[in-house]
């Protein structure tokens, strides 16, 4: 099925199933731990290896020896994998990283080497004694000294163009009466998923079985292919259940092509999980920024010079993070440019994490939104209202298919209770704590991809949805079951939903924010086959035929659902593919957070005390799996604000705090109860599901909304994350 | 993790004699830190003395008034008896300060003393690290040090004591009670017991090789108002970034100790005199001679503050 | 059909001699026997008995002495309920319960359990038969990928049996008052299990329910 025209009304406005807060179907498997995740299929297999990833001691340099007799020679050991005896592998088509380096190394932890033993507990030991000679090379890895020499990066597929100008930024920005330069910066940052990256990988003859953790099951095929050179054909991939993601398991990384090798090596299933303090500097992260935000605007507060220009690092082959992205959407402005810029740093790769670009960028923008308004003495919600904009900023034909910005932010404000907001910084206190409010908008593009499903309805009445599309903890297997459900009339617990293996039909997979509108459309329109198939066989009008409570009804004739599988069963299979809505409107997420922070007059500590967010993004599907993408992207963002940092050293060429103790995500402890809006909507340009994605929208302009709160509560600017206490502590004034 | 042998003892005296009579043996009991650092290879004992069932887990009376509690009394057991949230509030605090609940089920009194520092470079084990591997250097001096020592520190290493617990045994004089292989006991002062690194950073404490401590002493009550204050960046399950144990009298006097600062719970008595002038003035003189890297002087500001948002909290 | 290039290695070279394992089976307590062990950079496998009740079944194990009791489950019971997040203490997806109180199974060795109970999410209830507080979880949608999930039930469980023996905690305000299962204390108590998927504000509701305060 095509979807070339905005939706008209069709069996998904019924809102049966639909748009009703359902609990996740998945749930009781779940919190029982019978769930089972990649490491964990201890049944599929006989007899599993172990495979321990040796990462490289060095950042930048070469390999000249790897001394390996007394690691072979240690109990239980079966194989010591290396690039020396696998000869040279290619990378992935997405992320650039070699995944088993040597000789030369590339970045810190990158892996040179793999020990199979029997036993998980002998593989460890015997990788301890490898002893590998380095010789060290100078390496970049210091972004700020960096800047200067980075180069514009090559658009393509995930880059957006090097620059963009609109009007005249220069001559715009020079004449304002009211103006902004500042520069911020963002850190390296880690997913920090609670699964490792693992893979139990199996092969029978020349062909590869793989229990992995990979959001993109066709992206894996793909990339593994061309990595071991192997025909994708020959290559399975299961995900059934992947202990979070937020872009950290995109496709391949080295867990999977080391139990591959390893398994392939040894004769035997292998299995590869990367050790926590492994994963910092091996994988991917969200790499570090520096922002420079140029506005200008008129006394009465309507900007008319917006200029973001971006630098961030990557290993060779990387792409940069497109900051600007959401700045090129935002607000009204007339004169506008972007600017993108490139530094080659020798650090593990920079990759997409949970709103890449957007969160980033966002960061920065919305806190020089809420300096601007400062210094037009206008409230910060004010003048986000008066900068809305309802086309393309650059493209004014281009309208937003739906756009509530202000109603978020109307919303929020009337929720949170803004007008209690006191503009004077360091004015509020509470015993021994500062307390301030903060205010940002969120915006998160709207994508939604060619997806395919097959469906079966058996002699029972049972449907079974397939699709290769997974559940990161996103709510797929629900959503999918109520559009299934809501299409062929039929309740929840008549959907069967098999996800996360790429025998399946082929889905985008879980990223972009685009996993829920594209699974669940992709399944209607299979769904949409399979109502014809069934009205086929009972002889019913197609037209006319009504799928309600089990049963299948054209005038006054009725039958029940499971009548139409006949002896076997009726299967039917589709792909929603798409033409230029995407070109004809702009299409996006909008939302509004509102954070309330107390801060120790004392100590600096930050705590937040209040979160509101208010979202806008098409028809929610599932209310209850909805807020969670919020809550859980707000509780991120609150990482992002006051903690998360990966610290480099820069004359070593490595992330320091590469555990979870060092490397602080936000706790229990960190987060008060978050407060969620979901404004109506449905955006019939997107799909006839008329829903958008909503997982990465939370976490953007969370940090900023923060940090504007922590400003507000003591008049201490932060503008480099996160907004820890001793940023602070020598600025914050001593309580009498 | 390096392969070890591993056996049960039953008694003291067991104890003592199997770690003596076997080179490279370890102690272990909750087994929280040692087994997190054997896993990477930095602790590589050959064999392990398993003491977690000896009979060192209740907390008595002392004959002066105080309480003796046993090595292995687990923390959350220690931090939840009547007696020590009592007389010994800045106790409890500071151990529910700690971890987490897990890991106060598990950890031991005696384990939690001797808990290794959380620097990072002592926990890369490519890294260079006098602690871990002595004469290698020290990555963290020139490195990312904003967890690390300001004072106590040298030339060798900067690594901070991570622990809790200590801190608000040090502000309470504990004394550390040991038996040796051959049945030698000894009491060590809690002052006495952590040494500073100076050339040999690897050696973290007092303790001879086969020394069990069997105990921690508090002397009687001191009474007054027990505090302690642990800043960190997130709210809970986070190392302190500074901490203060305070004791604090009705008429102004006290006692203060200091963690987060140093290769050990930092107090000193030249500055604790000074508690009626004021945080400022405490702070001063209890980092006389601080050496601080440019990312970690803020602690000296924080200790101030903090001690003074303690002060003020308690004139409420 | 084109040749892999991995089929180029041959096994002879991959493959490295297993002969050098040799089993040797210690008994608790008879440490004289196994001395030779030290200073050997390639000391043998060394195996050990233990016995663990789990789930209320005895089970009797002969493991390599460095098996965690979070890997004994997993690898040894196929009992995977129970997660390996971080195998250093860090993140409490490996919680269980050991006689009645929660602790990180990968930072405790199997033989540290000679006769203990454990208790794993298997032990708490099924899909068809859910545990209160698995109940509350799915209502409140405590959750998103599961991966912590298990972990934070168990925790739970120990939680709200710790404040039921008023054991305090860093937020109560008073150290001599029961501890009350407020929102604050769930949280604080519970802080030793990381979600990053970010359900903590739904999973404090749960808990609160359970503990009969909503």
């Amino acid at each position: 099925m095509k979807f070339t025209t905005p939706a008209g009304p069709n069996p998904t406005d019924q809102q049966r199933v639909i748009g009703k807060p359902t609990s996740r179907i998945e749930g009781p498997l779940k919190t029982t731990g019978q769930a089972k995740y990649a490491y964990e299929y201890n049944e599929e297999v006989s007899n599993p290896a172990y495979g321990y990833v040796v990462g490289a001691g060095i950042a930048r340099g070469r390999i000249e020896a790897i001394h390996q007799t007394r690691a072979k020679l240690s109990p239980g050991v079966l194989a010591i994998v290396t690039a020396a005896n696998i000869g040279p592998l290619r990378t992935g088509l997405f992320y650039t990283d070699r995944l088993l380096a040597g000789p030369t190394i590339d970045h810190y932890h990158q892996a040179v080497a793999i020990v199979v033993a029997e036993t998980f507990e002998q593989a460890r030991a015997a990788a301890a004694l490898l002893r590998i000679d380095y010789v060290r090379e100078e390496g970049a890895f210091d972004l700020a000294a960096g800047k200067d020499s980075a180069q514009a990066p090559p658009a393509g597929p995930f880059s957006p163009p090097a620059e963009t100008s609109v009007g005249d930024f220069a001559t715009a920005f020079a004449s304002a009466p009211v103006t902004l330069d500042e520069t911020y910066t963002t850190p390296d940052q880690s997913h920090a998923m609670m699964e490792p990256h693992a893979t139990m990988a199996s092969w029978d003859g020349d062909r590869l079985t793989c229990w992995c953790t990979i959001q993109q099951l066709s992206w894996g095929v793909r990339d593994l292919a061309h990595i071991l050179d192997v025909p994708a054909a020959n290559i399975r991939l299961i995900s059934s259940y992947i202990g979070g993601g937020f872009g950290g398991k995109g496709t391949v990384l080295s867990d999977l092509v080391a139990a591959a090798l390893a398994a392939r090596a040894t004769g035997r299933p292998v299995k590869v999980t990367l050790q926590r303090p492994l994963i910092f500097n091996n994988t991917i992260h969200r790499p570090a920024t520096i922002q420079r935000i140029r506005l200008g605007a008129t006394p009465d507060g309507k900007l008319t010079a917006i200029g973001h220009e971006s630098w961030s690092g990557n290993l060779r082959g990387g792409r940069t993070e497109t900051t600007i992205a959401s700045t090129r959407l935002m607000y009204a402005g007339a004169n506008r440019m972007t600017k993108l810029r490139l530094a080659i740093l020798d650090l593990a790769e920079g990759s997409a994490m949970r709103a890449p670009g957007e969160a980033s960028g966002m960061m920065a923008l919305e806190i020089a939104m809420d300096e601007m308004a400062e210094k037009l003495a206008m409230d910060p919600v004010e003048f986000r209202i008066i900068n809305d904009t309802q086309v393309d900023p650059e493209n004014s034909a281009r309208p937003f298919s739906t756009r509530l910005l202000v109603e978020c932010l109307k919303t929020g404000a009337e929720r949170f209770g803004w007008s209690q907001h006191n503009a004077t910084p360091a004015a509020v206190r509470e015993g021994q704590w500062l307390v301030g409010m903060g205010v940002a908008s969120a915006i998160r593009g709207a994508p939604v991809m060619p997806c395919a499903a097959r469906v079966r309805l058996d002699r029972n009445g049972i449907v079974t949805v397939e699709t290769d599309m997974t559940d990161i903890g996103t709510g797929s297997y629900t959503i999918i079951a109520q559009t299934a459900a809501e299409m062929m009339g039929i309740g929840l617990d008549q959907v069967v939903v098999k996800l996360g293996d790429s025998i399946f039909p082929v889905s985008p997979g879980s990223a972009g924010q685009w996993g829920a509108a594209s699974a669940t459309s992709g399944v209607y329109a299979a769904c949409v086959k399979l109502r014809e198939a069934v009205a086929t066989a009972l002889e019913l009008p197609v037209d006319e035929a009504r799928f309600e409570d089990g049963r299948v009804i054209a005038g006054d004739r009725s039958f029940p659902l499971a009548d139409a599988a006949g002896a076997e069963e009726l299967v039917a299979e589709d792909e929603m593919t798409y033409g230029d809505l995407g070109r004809q409107y702009a299409r996006d997420t909008f939302g509004a957070h509102f954070v309330e922070v107390g801060v120790h007059q004392y100590t600096g500590e930050i705590r937040v005390r209040r979160m509101l967010a208010v979202a806008h993004a098409g028809r929610i599907l599932n209310p209850t799996a909805a807020r969670s993408q919020m809550i859980g992207a707000m509780t991120m963002g609150v990482g992002a604000a006051l903690m998360e940092k990966m610290e480099v050293d820069t004359r070593v060429g490595f992330f320091v705090n590469h555990d979870l103790a060092g490397y602080e995500v936000p706790v229990h402890a960190d987060i008060p109860h978050l407060d969620v809006v979901l404004l109506e909507d449905s955006d019939p340009t997107m799909s006839p599901m008329k829903a958008k994605g909503i997982g990465e929208l939370g976490i953007v302009g969370v940090a900023a909304a923060i940090a504007n709160a922590v400003y507000n509560a003591t008049g201490v600017r932060v503008r480099d994350y996160p907004v820890t206490l001793d940023k602070l502590i020598d600025k914050l004034p001593v309580p009498a | 993790m390096k392969a070890f042998t591993y056996e049960r003892v039953r008694t003291v005296a067991e104890a003592a004699a199997a770690r003596a009579r076997t080179p490279g043996a370890k102690f272990i009991a909750g087994g929280t830190n040692l087994l997190d650092l054997m896993k990477l290879q930095i602790e590589t004992p050959e064999h392990l003395i398993d003491v977690g069932k000896l009979p060192l887990n209740t907390i008595e009376p002392a004959p002066d008034g105080g309480l003796r509690i046993g090595a292995l009394v687990s923390n959350t057991k220690l931090a939840a008896d009547i007696r020590v949230r009592r007389d010994y509030g800045v106790l409890s605090r500071a151990i529910l300060a700690g971890a987490s609940g897990q890991l106060r089920n598990k950890a031991t009194t005696a384990g939690n003393l001797l808990q290794r520092t959380r620097c990072p470079y002592f926990y890369d084990t490519n890294q260079a690290c006098n602690k871990r591997k002595p004469g290698s250097g020290c990555a963290a001096i020139e490195g990312s040090s904003r967890s690390l020592a300001v004072i106590g520190g040298s030339s060798s290493c900067i690594a901070t004591y991570p622990g809790d617990m200590a801190v608000a045994m040090m502000a309470l004089d504990a004394v550390i009670e040991t038996v040796d292989a051959r049945g030698a006991t000894r009491s060590i002062p809690i002052a006495e017991f952590y040494r500073l690194p100076g050339e040999t950073p690897h050696i973290d404490n007092v303790l001879t090789e086969s020394e069990l401590i069997t105990s921690v002493v508090l002397p009687p009550p001191v009474g007054g108002k027990h505090t302690y204050y642990k800043v960190r960046d997130r709210a809970s399950y986070a190392f302190a970034l500074v901490s203060v144990a305070v004791i604090l009298q009705e008429n102004g006097t006290g006692r203060v100790a200091v963690g987060g600062v140093a290769p050990r719970p930092w107090r000193s008595r030249e500055a604790e005199v000074l508690l009626p002038s004021g945080a400022q003035a405490v702070t001063d003189k209890l980092f006389a001679g601080a050496n601080p890297t440019e990312e970690n002087k803020y602690k000296l500001t924080l200790v101030a503050r903090t001690l003074a948002g303690v002060l003020n909290e308690a004139k409420r | 059909m084109k040749k892999s290039k991995l089929s180029s290695i041959t096994r002879r070279e991959m493959l490295v001699g297993t002969a050098a394992a040799v089993t040797v089976t210690l008994t608790p307590g008879t440490l004289g026997k196994v001395a030779n062990l030290a200073g050997n950079p390639n000391p043998k496998l060394v195996e050990t008995g233990v016995r663990l009740t789990v789930n209320g079944e005895l089970q009797e194990l002969t493991l390599d002495t460095r098996t965690t009791l979070l890997d004994t489950l997993r690898e040894h019971l196929n009992l995977t309920g129970t997660k390996k997040g971080c195998d250093h203490g860090q993140c409490g997806a490996c919680t269980v319960l050991v006689n009645g109180e929660r602790i990180n199974s990968c930072l405790t060795l199997a033989l540290q359990h000679e006769g203990d109970e454990i208790t794993t999410i298997e032990g708490l209830g099924t899909p068809e038969n859910l545990h209160p507080l698995q109940a509350a979880f799915v209502k409140h949608d405590g959750y998103q990928c599961g991966y912590c999930t298990p972990g934070q039930i168990c925790s739970a469980v120990g939680t709200l049996k710790e404040i039921e023996a008023g054991v305090p905690s860093h937020v109560s305000a008073d150290l001599l008052a029961s501890p009350e299962a407020s929102n604050m204390e769930l949280r604080e108590r519970m802080s030793g299990n990381i979600c990053r998927c970010g359900a903590y504000s739904n999973i404090a509701e749960a808990l609160e329910e359970v503990a009969g305060n909503s």
